[in-house]
């Protein structure tokens, strides 16, 4: 049986399901017939296991995780919760309502205090569940651990389940629920786990069944024929012969270079991303600098950051975004006003002119780092909907002594003047997770209209094919540095459209160089010119598979 | 029964891991605790939700009791603890 959904990266995976235990539902609120002190028993027996079990994932886990698990582990048999189950025991609940009452309170407790106590508050719903589970002799909600490698099936993953996930066993991940850029999807492309999201029917797989998980053809076979098993692990053979392979600069069949980058939030990660054959960084992002402060860090602690970033590079382009603090990373000291549209609020390069000191401190902080090291460093900023604004930012860069200024295209409007903003800066690089959200007037971070945000949208294209001929007519750079650019076909689309480099995840890199190496310049526009004429997102991915599948130079297999 | 009254050293207050150690070294200790912010009321020691319920923040003032077992000892190895900053 085929199941579809939407493959992220292009892996294959073959193994056994283990599903995920969906919630439990709230324990009903109905006289126990065992007597109080019988109840009390076995509260008491399951929350010390839970606690012993915590325990035990916490000496494991080792580290930060040891000291979080622990404390668990001691919420799981607090004294005070045991006083408060006990009291409600006395009023002749049962102990799971008993338990599920007690811990609820504690929780709307903690998370009326916000902030670090409200983010305990999920803690002690997940410790809930484990002893409510326990008390009905049910598996524990939560990843499993059956202790060989499997295939993992779920509704969704939190991202708690996430950071638990053992990548040596889970093999595959599968969920019923979730979009391209759910947070899965992210994690999954971030660490290369071979995944299906959105894969509804997946619903109706059972424990224990053999699964393909195929995501380069956005699809799940359920009990599998013996040569769908074979060719899946000549596949999988392949693809890793492919990632021994010697690293080669990013170009097309006719060696039309294409320079792919990478998608960067740390300096600590350069290292990583040089091994997979980056040529350099497409986005820098600085945020993290910034999000655990209160105040913004001082101009020698950036330029410490930045340099380290720089030295990894030498020789090379290294795209540093300047802070894009607002709608879904809010930093108190640039902008605390509560907004209604946070995505249309004060955010990118408008907080930044706002607050113009912090601004001039990033650009002086970054102009010394690169005068200390032999990177090529290019500055760019967000949000910028005028030519206005980009003639502000490139202004204020070249007064502090940065040599190349640019701006992102994330706003429609400045897609559709990328000729003025082009002519005011000396750089685009666009990104295409803002530029959809904004183009199709979805919120990327709404569950209910993810089926929109879709960088296939032809709209979308439309908008980075004025961009990419902007640049063309100008000679000046258009980059790409979104999710898009690591989806090895739409990559192929991205170049046919005009863009001079790709940025991404550096997992993605292998798999956009062996794609784009498969195609000319003029295979790459036929496609994009495919995409660009079909009626909506899905249809536009069909039209550039089949156009890439007769395209005259495609050699080998045709990826999707 | 001894009581003292001290400052939290912890940068982030007692929440989190100073909080975790705390409340391990009331368990083990086996005297009876309590902790009282000032202007609040006493609640266990030993229980880390009761504990990180009270919201005390670095530079607060408790109130440590300490009842039952070697009083002088515990209470001034609680204080310690409570005085030193968990968070460098």
């Amino acid at each position: 049986m085929e199941i579809r959904g939407t493959g992220i990266g292009q892996g294959v995976a073959v193994g056994p399901v283990v599903r995920m235990a969906a919630p439990l539902p709230e324990p009903v609120d109905r006289p126990s017939h065992l007597d109080p002190e019988r109840e009390a028993e076995r509260a008491r027996a399951s929350m010390s296991v839970v606690a012993a079990e915590l325990a035990d994932r916490g000496a494991k886990a080792g580290g930060a995780a040891q000291d979080v698990l622990e404390a668990q582990a001691m919420m799981a048999e607090d004294p005070s919760l045991i006083d408060e189950v006990t009291k409600l025991l006395a009023t002749g609940k049962t102990a799971e309502r008993a338990v599920y009452e007690a811990f609820a309170a504690y929780r709307d407790l903690l998370a009326g205090m916000g902030g670090y106590m409200g983010e305990r508050a999920a803690d002690l719903d997940d410790i809930s569940q484990r002893v409510i589970a326990h008390l009905q002799k049910l598996p524990a909600p939560g990843v499993p651990n059956p202790g060989y490698p499997f295939v993992l099936v779920a509704r969704d993953l939190a991202p708690a389940d996430t950071a638990m996930l053992d990548l040596d066993q889970v093999l595959g991940l599968v969920t019923v629920d979730g979009g391209p850029t759910s947070h899965t999807a992210i994690l999954a492309r971030e660490k290369s786990i071979v995944a299906v999201v959105g894969a509804t029917d997946a619903a109706s797989l059972a424990d224990g069944d053999i699964v393909v998980v195929d995501a380069a053809n956005d699809l799940v076979i359920a009990r599998p024929s013996d040569a769908q098993v074979a060719d899946a692990e000549a596949r999988i053979a392949e693809r890793a012969a492919m990632e021994a392979a010697p690293v080669t600069p990013g170009a097309l069949a006719d060696g039309t270079p294409v320079p792919l980058l990478a998608n960067l939030g740390s300096a600590d990660a350069a290292a990583e991303a040089v091994r997979l054959g980056a040529e350099g960084v497409g986005l820098f992002r600085t945020e993290f600098l910034f999000l655990d402060a209160n105040t913004a860090p001082s101009v020698r602690e950036q330029q410490e950051h930045y340099t380290r970033l720089l030295t990894a590079f030498p020789g090379r382009k290294v795209v540093v975004r300047v802070l894009d603090a607002g709608a879904d990373k809010p930093l108190s000291f640039l902008n605390d006003a509560p907004e209604d549209n946070p995505a249309l609020g004060l955010r990118g390069i408008r907080a930044l002119r706002h607050s113009e000191v912090i601004l001039r401190e990033q650009l002086t902080a970054l102009a010394a780092a690169d005068a200390a090291t032999d990177a090529e460093l290019w500055v760019m900023a967000p949000m910028v909907a005028t030519v206005d604004e980009t003639r502000y930012f490139t202004t204020l860069a070249r007064e502090l002594g940065i040599k190349v200024a640019g701006v992102m295209v994330e706003t429609p409007s400045a897609a559709l003047i990328a000729d003025r903003i082009l002519g005011a800066c000396d750089f685009a690089s666009i990104g295409t997770n803002d530029l959809t959200q904004y183009t199709m007037a979805a919120d990327r971070l709404l569950g209910t209209v993810a089926n929109l945000q879709d960088s296939w949208h032809p709209a979308v294209l439309r908008l980075i094919g004025e961009v990419g001929a902007a640049g063309a007519e100008l000679g000046k750079p258009v980059g790409i540095c979104g999710e898009a650019a690591a989806d090895p076909l739409l990559a192929v689309v991205l170049v046919g459209l005009g863009a001079t480099s790709l940025s991404m995840s550096p997992s993605a890199l292998a798999d956009v160089r062996a794609s784009l190496a498969r195609y000319t310049l003029g295979d790459a526009k036929a496609i994009a010119e495919s995409a660009l004429a079909a009626d909506g997102a899905a249809e536009a991915k069909q039209a550039a598979r089949r156009a890439a599948e007769s395209a005259p130079t495609a050699s080998g297999t045709t990826v999707s | 029964m001894v009581e003292r009254t001290v400052r939290i050293g912890s940068t982030h207050g007692l929440h989190a891991r100073p909080a975790k150690l705390f409340t391990q070294a009331v368990a083990a200790s086996g005297s009876s605790v309590t902790i009282e912010k000032t202007g609040g009321s006493p609640v266990n020691a030993a229980s880390i939700l009761a504990v990180i319920a009270q919201g005390i923040d670095h530079g607060d003032e408790v109130t440590l009791v300490v009842d039952g077992g070697d009083e002088q000892a515990v209470l001034d190895r609680l204080v310690e603890l409570l005085s030193t900053d968990h968070d460098e």
